[in-house]
C-alpha cells in the first residue's frame, strides 16, 4: 500500500514537471503585466490577450475563466495576482493554479479585480477559442450554448477549428449549423453564402429561419427622388399605403393588418428631416397651440373665438396670422400628397446582394410552405383534442338525454362531482398515478349513486313533462353548485395530472402534442368503446333501447322499466363523474367547471343528432373542429370564435333540426 | 260560464291596477323626497328594479305560460334594451362632462377633439379612443329608444323566424334559445365588441339633463314609470290573452299540431308572440338599469334567464299575476337572504348562513314546487281554496 502511494507521488511529481516550467513562465507574464491585468480597458487587454495564448491551454483557459467570472484578487502590495480562499475574515492567497499558497492576507491587503463588460466580452470570445477545444465534452457543449447565443464575426476561424477536430456526431452536426450561421451573417463569400442558403431549404428549424430573417433585416424607410440603383433595394413604400412583411418586402394592406408602415404625414415629417422640402408641417396640436398663443381680446387673426370649432375656420384664421407674419406657413394636406407623390420612399436590406437576398427570401418562402403545412396539422390536432373535450362533456348526456330523453341541466354538476372526487382522493394518496387510479371508480360510484337519487327523488315524477325535467334539474344544478361553493370554497383547487402525463410529444419546432391531449383523445375513444358496447351489446343496453322506444311494451316482455331509467340515468351519470376526471386535469376545478361545459355539451348532443351515440362524435367533431378553424382565423379572440360557432349551430339546427345523424322510421318519433 | 270568468279577470284587472297604484302611492309618501323618508332610496330603487322584473317575469309568462315556448333567452333581450339605453345614457353624459372641461380651455373644441376626447373617456380602459359605429346614434335619445325596440326586435324575428319555421319545438328550442344568449353574452365580453368588453356600462344612474334633481327624486320618477309600464303590460296581455288570438295562442302550447291542422299559421303566432315578449323584455330593461346603475355581460349570462324561469314557475304559470308573484317574491327574497339581513340559524355545531345557503334552499325548494305544485305558490294556493270550499 504505501509503495503504491509513493509511485503515485512520484508519477505526479514527473508528470508535472513540464507544466510547472511552464507555469513559472506564466507566472513571470502575469507579473510582467500586471497592471494591465489589474486595470484593464478594451485597449490595453489586446496584447494580453494575444501574447497569453504562447502559454499551456489547459492554465490559460482556467486563468481567463477566473478572470471573466471576477474571481480573481490582487495583492495590494505586491500586485501579484492571486486567487483565494476564505477563511475566517482573512484570505489565503494562491497562485492561479491553485496549489502554491502566497501567504494569509486580511481583507485590506488583497483587492477584487473587476474587468468591465467591453474587456469580459473579449475575454469571452478567447475563451471560446479554448472552451470549444477542451478534452471535456461538457466544456465544449456549453461553449457552444454560449456561442450560440452571442456569435461574433472572430468566431469563424474557431468555429472550423473546432468543426475539423471535433469527434462526437452530434456535437459536430451542431458546430457544423452554427458555423452556417456565422458565415451567413458575417462572410464575405456570396457563394458560399448562397449554397448554405440553398441547403436550408425545407429545414423548419426556428432558428433557421431566424437567421434567414436576420439576412432579410431591411433599413429605416429611406427616401429619394428615384430609386438608386446600387443598392440591394428590399421594398418600395408607399406612404399610407403599404406595409412592410416579415421579410422586408412590402405588401398592401388587408383585413388583417391596416398598420401601414408610414403614414403621408410622416412621410412628410421625413422629408422635412431629409431636408428635402423647406417648410415644416403645422399639426393641428401646434395649429392650436400657435392659435392659443395669439389671443387679442375675443378675437384670433380677426376671428371671434366661438367661431373656432372646426378645422376649416381654425386654419383661415391661422393663415391669418401667417399673412400677419406671425406664425410659420400652413401647408394644406393637398399640398403635403403632392410633395410627398413627388419622392420616392423605399427600403434597403442589410445585405448588399440581391442574388443572396432573393435566394434566402426563396428558401424562408419553401420553408414557410412547410410550417403552414405542420399548422394544418397542428390546427387538426387541436380540432381533435377539443373535439374529444366536448365529447368527454357530452358522452354521458348522449346517454341520459340522447337515448333517454331526459334533460337534465345537473348533468355539469355531475361532471363536477367527479372532478371533486378527483381532487379529494388525492388529498389522501399523494401518489398521483394511484390517486387516479383509485378516483376513476370512486368518481363513477359518486356519480352514479347521486344520478340514481336523483332519478328516484326527481325525475321519475316528470317523465311526461320535458320543460317541467329541465327547470326541475336545473334546480337541483344551482343547489349542487352552491353545496360544492360552501364546502371547497370559490378559489380553483388543483387536480394534479401524474408525472408522465406532463411534457409532450415534439414532431418538430411548431409541432408538438402534449400527452395530456393525446390521453385525453384516448380516453374518449375509450368511453365511446364502451357505451356502444354497453348500448348495443349487453343486456342492459338492450333493455333500455326498449324501455325508450315503448315502455308499455318492454314492461310487457318482462323488462322493468323504473329498475331500467334508474340503471341506465345512473350510467350516464357515472360516465358523467369520470369526464369530469379528465376534464379537472387540464382545467382547474371550480364549482363552475360543469356549467361551462353544459351549454356546448347540449349542442353537442342535438347537432350530433338526438339518439345516436355516433352523433354525439359527430356533433362533437363538428363543433370542436369547428371551433378551432374559426380561432385560426383570429387566434387572439377565442370569445369570439366561440359566438361565431354558436351562431353557426344555431343556423345549422335551422336546416337540419334532427341533427347529424337523424334517426330514421319509427325510432324518430318524439 | 266564460262570462264568469271574464268578469273574474275583469275584476282581476281591476284590483292589479288598483293595488299597484296604492302601492305606489304608499312607497312616494313615504319616500325621502315626498315623504317622511321613512322608505330609503335605495330601497326605492330596489323596487323599482323589482317592479322591472315583474315586467320581463310577466313577458316571460306570455311566452311560455300560454304560449309554450320555454325560452331561455329572454333575459339577454332585456340586457340588450338596457344596453341601448345605457350607450345614450354613458355618451351623453361622458360628452356633458368632456364639453365642461373644455369650457376651461382657450378654444372651443372641434367634432374631431370632442369625438376623441369622448371616446378616450368611454374606451380608454379597453385601450382605444375611437368610437365604434355602433355608436353612431348615441348622441340622440330618441334614435337610442328606438334601437331598444328595434335591436330586440329584429333579433328576436330572426331568431324566431330561422327557429319556428324549421319547426324546432320543445327542449330543442329552449337549448338554442340558450345558446343564442351564450354567443351574445360572449360577444359582448370581448374587449373589441364596441361595449367597453366585461367593464360593461357604467354611470348609468346619472340621467344627463336632469342631474340636478337628485338620485331621491330620479329613482321616485324611475319608480313610477316602471309601475306604469307594469300596469299597462299587465293590462295588455291580459285582454290579448283573453281575445281570440290569445285562445289560440293557448291552444298552440296545448296541442300545436291540432291548431294547425285547423289551418292557423302557428309559426305567424309563435313570431309575433315571440317577438312583443322580446320588445317588452327590452323596455324593461332600459327601464331597469338606469336604476341599477350598471350593466355588464354577466347579467346576460343564460343563468339569468334560467332564473327567469324560475320565477314563473315558482309564482305559477299561465296566470300573469303568478308571474308577478313570483318575480317579486323571489328577485326580494334573494336579495334579503343574500344581502346579510336574514338572521342565521345555529344548529349546534353548524351554522346556517343564508348568504351560502339561500340558493341551495331555493333550488331545492324549486325542485319540490316543480315536482309537487304544477303551477307554483298561485295553484298550491288555489288547491287549498277549491278543497275549503
Amino acid at each position: 500500500m504505501k509503495i503504491n502511494f509513493y509511485i503515485i507521488l512520484l508519477y505526479a511529481f514527473f508528470i508535472n514537471l513540464p507544466a510547472v516550467a511552464h507555469h513559472d513562465q506564466f507566472n513571470i507574464f502575469l507579473i510582467e503585466n500586471s497592471d494591465n491585468i489589474i486595470k484593464s480597458s478594451a485597449k490595453t487587454v489586446d496584447t494580453i490577450l494575444r501574447d497569453i495564448q504562447s502559454f499551456d491551454d489547459e492554465i490559460v483557459s482556467r486563468f481567463l475563466e477566473l478572470w471573466k467570472s471576477k474571481s480573481l484578487y490582487y495583492i495590494k502590495d505586491t500586485k501579484q495576482v492571486v486567487i483565494v480562499n476564505e477563511n475566517n475574515e482573512s484570505f489565503d492567497a494562491l497562485e492561479i493554479d491553485g496549489l502554491t499558497g502566497i501567504g494569509n492576507y486580511t481583507k485590506k491587503e488583497i483587492k477584487k479585480i473587476k474587468p468591465n463588460s467591453g474587456v469580459r466580452a473579449k475575454i469571452d470570445s478567447l475563451l471560446v477559442k479554448y472552451q470549444i477545444s477542451n478534452s471535456d465534452i461538457n466544456i465544449r457543449r456549453k461553449s457552444l450554448d454560449s456561442l450560440k447565443r452571442n456569435i461574433q464575426p472572430e468566431h469563424l476561424a474557431v468555429l472550423q477549428d473546432a468543426y475539423i477536430n471535433e469527434s462526437d456526431a452530434e456535437l459536430k452536426t451542431a458546430i457544423d449549423r452554427l458555423l452556417k450561421f456565422a458565415i451567413i451573417k458575417y462572410s464575405d463569400s456570396n457563394d458560399k453564402k448562397l449554397e448554405i442558403i440553398e441547403s436550408f431549404k425545407g429545414d423548419t428549424a426556428i432558428e433557421i429561419r431566424a437567421s434567414l430573417n436576420q439576412l432579410l433585416n431591411s433599413s429605416e424607410v429611406k427616401v429619394g427622388i428615384s430609386l438608386p440603383n446600387n443598392k440591394n433595394i428590399a421594398r418600395v413604400i408607399v406612404p399610407g399605403f403599404t406595409i412592410k412583411n416579415s421579410n422586408g418586402t412590402s405588401g398592401t394592406t388587408n383585413f388583417f393588418n391596416e398598420d401601414v408602415e408610414i403614414s403621408i404625414n410622416d412621410a412628410y415629417d421625413k422629408l422635412y428631416a431629409d431636408n428635402l422640402v423647406y417648410k415644416k408641417r403645422i399639426t393641428p396640436e401646434e395649429l392650436k397651440k400657435i392659435l392659443q398663443q395669439n389671443i387679442i381680446g375675443d378675437t384670433i387673426g380677426g376671428y371671434s373665438i366661438s367661431s373656432l370649432d372646426n378645422e376649416q375656420s381654425r386654419i383661415a384664421a391661422y393663415n391669418k396670422l401667417v399673412e400677419n407674419n406671425l406664425a410659420p406657413p400652413f401647408i394644406s394636406e393637398n399640398k403635403i400628397n403632392e410633395e410627398v407623390n413627388k419622392f420616392i420612399f423605399y427600403s434597403v436590406y442589410n445585405d448588399s446582394s440581391s442574388e443572396v437576398t432573393n435566394a434566402a427570401l426563396n428558401t424562408l418562402a419553401s420553408i414557410n410552405l412547410r410550417v403552414q403545412i405542420y399548422k394544418y396539422i397542428d390546427l387538426f390536432i387541436d380540432g381533435l383534442s377539443l373535439a374529444s373535450i366536448y365529447f368527454l362533456g357530452a358522452i354521458g348526456l348522449a346517454i341520459t338525454f340522447g337515448v333517454m330523453r331526459v334533460i337534465n341541466m345537473a348533468h355539469g354538476e355531475f361532471i363536477m362531482m367527479g372532478a371533486y372526487t378527483g381532487y379529494v382522493v388525492q388529498q389522501f394518496i399523494s401518489n398521483h398515478t394511484l390517486s387516479l387510479l383509485v378516483a376513476l371508480p370512486l368518481a363513477f360510484i359518486i356519480t352514479f349513486i347521486a344520478g340514481v337519487i336523483m332519478e328516484r327523488l326527481v325525475i321519475r315524477h316528470l317523465y311526461r313533462k320535458p320543460l317541467d325535467t329541465l327547470l326541475a334539474t336545473f334546480g337541483i344544478s344551482i343547489a349542487l353548485q352552491q353545496i360544492a361553493k360552501n364546502i371547497f370554497g370559490t378559489q380553483a383547487r388543483p387536480l394534479t395530472s401524474p408525472s408522465w402525463l406532463d411534457g409532450s410529444l415534439s414532431l418538430s419546432d411548431d409541432l408538438s402534442i402534449s400527452y395530456i391531449r393525446i390521453a385525453i383523445f384516448i380516453l374518449s375513444l375509450i368511453f365511446l368503446g364502451l357505451l356502444l358496447f354497453v348500448m348495443n351489446r349487453t343486456r342492459l343496453g338492450l333493455e333500455t333501447r326498449a324501455v325508450t322506444q315503448n315502455p308499455v311494451m318492454a314492461s310487457n316482455m318482462g323488462i322493468n322499466p323504473e329498475r331500467i331509467n334508474m340503471l341506465t340515468f345512473g350510467f350516464g351519470s357515472g360516465i358523467a363523474g369520470i369526464a369530469g376526471i379528465a376534464i379537472g386535469l387540464f382545467s382547474k376545478v371550480t364549482s363552475e367547471l360543469g356549467s361551462e361545459y353544459i351549454v356546448q355539451s347540449f349542442m353537442t348532443v342535438v347537432v350530433g343528432g338526438v339518439g345516436n351515440i355516433w352523433g354525439t362524435l359527430a356533433g362533437a367533431s363538428l363543433i370542436g373542429f369547428l371551433q378551432k378553424f374559426i380561432e385560426w382565423f383570429n387566434p387572439s379572440n377565442t370569445l369570439a370564435a366561440q359566438t361565431y360557432m354558436i351562431i353557426f349551430i344555431i343556423l345549422f339546427i335551422q336546416f337540419r333540426p334532427k341533427g347529424i345523424v337523424a334517426l330514421k322510421g319509427r325510432a324518430a318519433d318524439d | 260560464m266564460t262570462d264568469s270568468i271574464n268578469d273574474l279577470l275583469a275584476r282581476h284587472t281591476l284590483i292589479f291596477t288598483i293595488v299597484v297604484v296604492v302601492f305606489s302611492l304608499f312607497i312616494t309618501f313615504f319616500s325621502e323626497p315626498y315623504g317622511n323618508g321613512l322608505i330609503s332610496t335605495s330601497f326605492v330603487k330596489t323596487l323599482g328594479k323589482t317592479v322591472c322584473l315583474c315586467i320581463i317575469a310577466l313577458a316571460m309568462d306570455v311566452v311560455w305560460g300560454y304560449c309554450g315556448i320555454l325560452s331561455l333567452g329572454h333575459f339577454a333581450f332585456f340586457g340588450l334594451g338596457g344596453y341601448m339605453i345605457g350607450m345614450w345614457l354613458m355618451y351623453e353624459r361622458t360628452a356633458i362632462i368632456v364639453q365642461e372641461a373644455a369650457t376651461n380651455e382657450l378654444l372651443p373644441l372641434t367634432e374631431t377633439e370632442l369625438s376623441n376626447a369622448i371616446g378616450n373617456q368611454i374606451f380608454g380602459v379597453v385601450g382605444g379612443y375611437d368610437i365604434p359605429s355602433i355608436w353612431m346614434f348615441a348622441d340622440s335619445l330618441g334614435l337610442q329608444l328606438i334601437l331598444v325596440i328595434a335591436v330586440p326586435g329584429i333579433l328576436a324575428f330572426i331568431f324566431g323566424w330561422l327557429a319556428f319555421r324549421s319547426r324546432v319545438t320543445g327542449v330543442y328550442l329552449s337549448i338554442l334559445t340558450q345558446a343564442l344568449t351564450l354567443a351574445l353574452s360572449l360577444y359582448l365580453f370581448q374587449n373589441d365588441s364596441g361595449l367597453r368588453g366585461n367593464n360593461g356600462l357604467s354611470g348609468l344612474q346619472n340621467i344627463p339633463g336632469i342631474e340636478y334633481l337628485g338620485q331621491e327624486v330620479i329613482s321616485i320618477g324611475f319608480f313610477w314609470a316602471s309601475c306604469i309600464f307594469l300596469i299597462s303590460i299587465f293590462l295588455l296581455f291580459h285582454s290579448l290573452m283573453k281575445s281570440k288570438f290569445g285562445l289560440i295562442i293557448t291552444s298552440i302550447r296545448d296541442n300545436e299540431t291540432r291548431v294547425r291542422f285547423l289551418g292557423y299559421n302557428v309559426e305567424i303566432y309563435k313570431l309575433f308572440i315571440f317577438v312583443l315578449t322580446a320588445i317588452i323584455s327590452s323596455i324593461a330593461g332600459a327601464l331597469y338599469y338606469p336604476q341599477a346603475g350598471i350593466i355588464n355581460p354577466a347579467e346576460l349570462a343564460p343563468i339569468a334567464s334560467i332564473y327567469l324561469a324560475v320565477w314563473v314557475a315558482i309564482g305559477g304559470r299561465g296566470k300573469l299575476y303568478g308571474a308577478i308573484i313570483g318575480a317579486a317574491f323571489v328577485s326580494l327574497f334573494s336579495s334579503w337572504f343574500t344581502g346579510g339581513q336574514a338572521p342565521d340559524i345555529p344548529l349546534g355545531i353548524f351554522t346556517i348562513e343564508w348568504v351560502n345557503w339561500w340558493t341551495v334552499l331555493l333550488g331545492f325548494g324549486f325542485v319540490i314546487i316543480t315536482i309537487f305544485s304544477e303551477n307554483g305558490i298561485i295553484g298550491f294556493l288555489r288547491n287549498i281554496f277549491v278543497k275549503e270550499k
